[in-house]
């Protein structure tokens, strides 16, 4: 068996699943493995199937496979829901002793550990702990030391008093003791630790911390899954900073909000989902005319109108890049990993004060709610620059004033970008608004204006296109005629799937993109390629529509839209059908 | 700060584009010279306006403004004021901006109770958009999209701002420059979310509610033996829908603005020029 091993606990939505997996997953990062996480939940609090799965190697772990090694059922549903997952040797935990899994089927060739969960919870102190003494028990078929689980129940259960802890060890012995000697025989799944130290965390806790790293101190929103996680993050955390979290009444009151305090001067930002970012776009508009540097987080969710509100999709492209009436200059990223969640908000911050516009981070389910190990080092504080732009203090403004001593907030320069001055600068008193308006800021309907203003607007993107990088990132075979582009959370799976294709000695060249606009002109790429085929978890294409228009090519299409982000494997057999299948015709 | 501001230092040089004699210059001076009498300057002001004839008003004043979009000038406010505490920080809308579109974000700025001023010009009709029923027109007037009147009872602003737990709830009249000021003088002082219902006329398109209407009907609280402090008496002349009230309704004298309550103070654009000294912590607690 590889050191590959992959992990399940599932059970009722209610049954403590999501915090077992976690502390699992934890134990595993703390004994120096790599671990990616996924879930699989439904959108209700109690009732209803959930798993929480682990995938964990002492390699780097990018993706889900379709493979389960060790399943933790607190439900007969959890062995049915997985049954395409599990195979020959997979280990299989669950309570016999409960009246409903005492007729449960263990499949062929699989192994049964029948484990009394709840008595030996019970015998060190409390029921609840049933899920520990499962964890225990995982332990022991996997060889694991223990003591890596018990420092991360201390972890998790340090807050509440010694006792707990100690139950809880307790309750984790009790299982790891009943396996070891009930079921003499000796179990394939040995897996190795290392001296390694990571950080386990997900997209949506990457994206709070790069907002305070950033020097965001205000935020508004609005819960919605799957971007509630951003403002639970930065509550109680953002007010060490001198910051503030508002749950504010509804989304339109959010984005205003955070536009608000991004005109005070503040780094400023919101985030949503799917539902949110329609109730938001009222406001796009705004925030590009009155040019407040505001950062507006998506994190897709599969859509349309409330759609499936805990599953996968990338459908929102079209909406962040064109959503809103008229013409609106903005950025757009779309980070592909949970580390890159971190960056791409840094980056986004310093974008929006620096050209004065709306960024649009444009993350998905699949990234946020999943936990990723990296070194810790990924997380580099110390090179977090911070550009605020052109902010002009008492001293500057009188060089952007009019001949009558009035300061010009929307002055047409050279590249676009204007003077700012923030509230409380003396002389720099100016309004703004969504209106069009002249440099002042006053309403104009004057043509000449109008045409000077938009101009001006849209030059800042021309500006940032030529002063900022937005280069791709490249893996695969660089020399093969087969060319892979995908956006967003796909470029983990994608990357494995690149070793799946050369064991079928299919050579891939693989361009992953985190920017939607500006983006980078692959059309030379796209050109020299014999196939092209675009990757995305949406039905449609958005992003391949795009490639399309602008390489005036056709490319062939590998979309996704079931609710669940792609699989390694299964990626990697798609695109050797696509790479076989007819060439698209126009 | 200088101490020689006057209220002409508020003006724009920009000339209202407001028909003549329409109750918003009344309402707007007023505005500016409270914000002069209370020790502000342009250079510390923010004020946001809605939309409609009512949200031409940051136009015409000179300070530091935005004018948003139809019913979210409060949220805005709320962000420039939480993000620099040290802002002076003035709303306006009219009745349509404030209690139709933006209803929803009045109920929650009157419980936020963030320290700044909101002052709504009623004129009990969509000026701006050329005279269609507001919620605050009465049930019987007819308009060009209700010929048989809205059929349909008036929202009372001020009943649901005591209902939300308003802590400074007052009502004026433009015309009455006066008072008027002394009214948005004390909102502006209060600590807290300081409210006031303007009413404002439009002389072009409400024949109803006119200034004769209004200086024919209105009480003024100031000749009333009436205590703003007592919530329950307030509460009665608030309901009584046969009056035309012009003072402070009510006050809570004990309010705690939401900055305060929250523990901020400092202003939010001051930010080190990297991450936070602190800010591998962050990082560590993912161990
Ligand atoms: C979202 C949206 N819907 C509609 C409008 C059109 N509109 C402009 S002003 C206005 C009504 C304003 O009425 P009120 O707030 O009473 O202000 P007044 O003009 O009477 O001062 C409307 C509906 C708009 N600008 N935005
Ligand atoms: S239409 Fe009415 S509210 Fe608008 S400016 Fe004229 S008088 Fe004033």
């Amino acid at each position: 068996m590889p050191d590959d091993l992959n992990w399940a606990i599932g059970g009722e939505a209610g049954d403590g699943i999501d915090s077992t997996g976690k502390i699992f997953a934890q134990a595993l990062s703390r004994a120096g493995r790599h671990v990616f996480t996924s879930k699989d939940f439904a959108s209700r609090i109690r009732g209803g199937y959930t798993a929480y799965k682990i995938r964990s190697s002492t390699d780097k772990v990018e993706s889900v496979v379709d493979r389960l090694d060790i399943l933790v059922a607190l439900t007969e549903r959890t062995i049915e829901e997985n049954l395409d997952e599990l195979h020959e040797g997979s280990v299989i935990i669950y309570d016999g002793e409960r009246t409903e899994m005492q007729d449960v089927d263990v499949p062929e060739g699989m192994i049964g550990l029948s484990v009394p969960l709840q008595r030996l919870a019970e015998e060190a102190g409390g029921a609840i702990m049933q899920n520990i003494v499962a964890l225990g028990a995982a332990c022991e078929v996997t060889n694991f030391p223990i003591e890596n689980l018990d420092s991360a129940l201390e972890k998790k259960f340090g807050t509440k008093g010694e006792s707990i802890v100690d139950n809880n060890k307790e309750a984790a012995r009790k299982g790891q003791e009943f396996v070891a000697e009930e079921f003499d025989h000796e179990f394939d799944y040995d897996i190795d630790t290392t001296d390694n130290d990571y950080v386990l965390l997900n997209g949506d806790e990457a994206i709070g911390m790069g907002a305070i790293a950033a020097g965001c101190r205000f935020y508004a929103g609005y819960p919605i899954t799957p971007a509630t996680d951003v403002m639970e993050y930065l509550t109680g955390r953002i007010e060490q900073y001198g910051g503030e979290v508002v749950q504010a009444e509804d989304e339109l009151s959010a984005i205003n909000m955070a536009l608000g305090a991004a005109r005070a001067g503040a780094r400023s930002m919101t985030a949503t989902s799917g539902p949110g970012i329609d109730l938001m776009t009222e406001t796009f508009g705004l925030v590009a005319t009155s040019e407040t540097p505001l950062v507006i987080a998506d994190v897709m969710r599969s859509g349309p109108s409330t759609g499936m509100p805990t599953k996968q999709e990338q459908g929102d492209l079209n909406m962040t890049l064109y959503g809103g009436h008229g013409e609106i200059p903005r950025f757009v990223l779309a980070p592909t990993n949970v580390a890159e969640c971190f960056q791409k908000t840094v980056e986004a911050f310093n974008l929006a004060e620096k050209y004065q516009t709306p960024v649009f981070l444009l993350a998905d389910l699949s990234m946020a709610v999943t936990e990723q190990t990296f070194e810790p080092e990924v997380f580099d504080m110390d090179a977090v620059e911070i550009d605020r732009g052109k902010v002009v203090d008492e001293d500057e403004v009188e060089a952007w004033t009019d001949e009558k001593g009035r300061f010009q907030p929307h002055f047409p320069t050279a590249d676009g970008i204007s003077p700012r001055a923030l509230p409380g600068t003396t002389d720099g008193a100016h309004m703004s608004t969504g209106l069009e308006h002249n440099s002042l800021g006053r309403r104009t309907e004057d043509t000449d204006v109008r045409i000077e203003q938009v101009d001006k607007r849209n030059r800042k993107v021309q500006t940032a296109q030529e002063e900022e990088d937005w280069s791709p990132r490249e893996f695969g075979d660089e020399e093969s005629d087969n060319l892979v582009i995908s956006w967003g959370s796909n470029e983990g799976a994608m990357r494995e799937a690149l070793d799946f294709l050369e064991e079928d000695d299919v050579s891939v060249r693989f361009i992953s993109v985190p920017y939607i606009f500006p983006r980078p002109d692959l059309s030379d790429d796209i050109e020299a390629a014999d196939e092209v085929v675009v990757v995305e978890c949406n039905a449609n294409g958005q992003f391949a529509d795009i490639l399309e228009h602008d390489a005036l090519t056709r490319v062939k299409r590998v979309n996704k839209y079931n609710g669940v982000r792609f699989k390694a494997d299964e990626l990697a057999e798609e695109i050797k059908e696509s790479l076989q299948a007819e060439e698209v015709t126009a | 700060m200088s101490s020689d501001i006057r209220f002409t230092d508020f003006k724009s040089d920009k000339q209202p584009t407001w028909c003549p004699g329409c109750g918003d210059f009344g309402t707007m001076n007023g505005m500016m010279k409270a914000l002069a009498n209370t020790g502000n300057d342009p250079d510390n002001t923010f004020v946001v306006a809605g939309i409609g004839c009512s949200g031409k008003i940051g136009t015409y004043m000179h300070s530091y403004a935005l004018h948003g979009v139809h019913g979210r000038a409060l949220p805005v406010g709320t962000g420039v004021k939480l993000a620099n505490p040290d802002l002076e920080v003035m709303v306006a809308g009219g009745d349509g901006d404030g209690y139709s579109i933006g209803a929803g974000h009045f109920i929650h700025a009157v419980r936020r109770n963030v320290d700044m001023t909101y002052v709504v010009m009623d004129n009990r009709i969509y000026g701006l958009t050329k005279g269609q029923a507001s919620p605050t027109s009465r049930e019987d007037f007819e308009t060009s999209t209700t010929p048989e009147g809205p059929k349909q009872p008036p929202v009372n602003p001020l009943a649901l701002a005591l209902s939300a737990g308003g802590s400074f709830i007052a009502q004026s009249f433009s015309t009455d420059a006066q008072r008027h000021t002394e009214i948005v003088q004390k909102a502006i002082e209060h600590d807290g979310f300081g409210f006031v219902n303007v009413f404002s006329p439009c002389v072009t398109f409400n024949d109803v509610d006119t200034y004769d209407y209004f200086r024919d009907s209105i009480v003024d609280l100031a000749e009333e033996d009436h205590d703003p402090t007592d919530r329950d008496a307030a509460k009665t002349k608030i309901l009584d829908a046969d009056k035309e009230y012009q003072g402070v309704l009510y006050q809570n004298e004990e309010s705690v603005p939401y900055s305060e309550l929250h523990g901020l103070d400092s202003n939010m654009a001051d930010i080190p020029d990297g991450a936070p000294e602190d800010a591998m912590d962050l990082v560590r607690e993912f161990y």
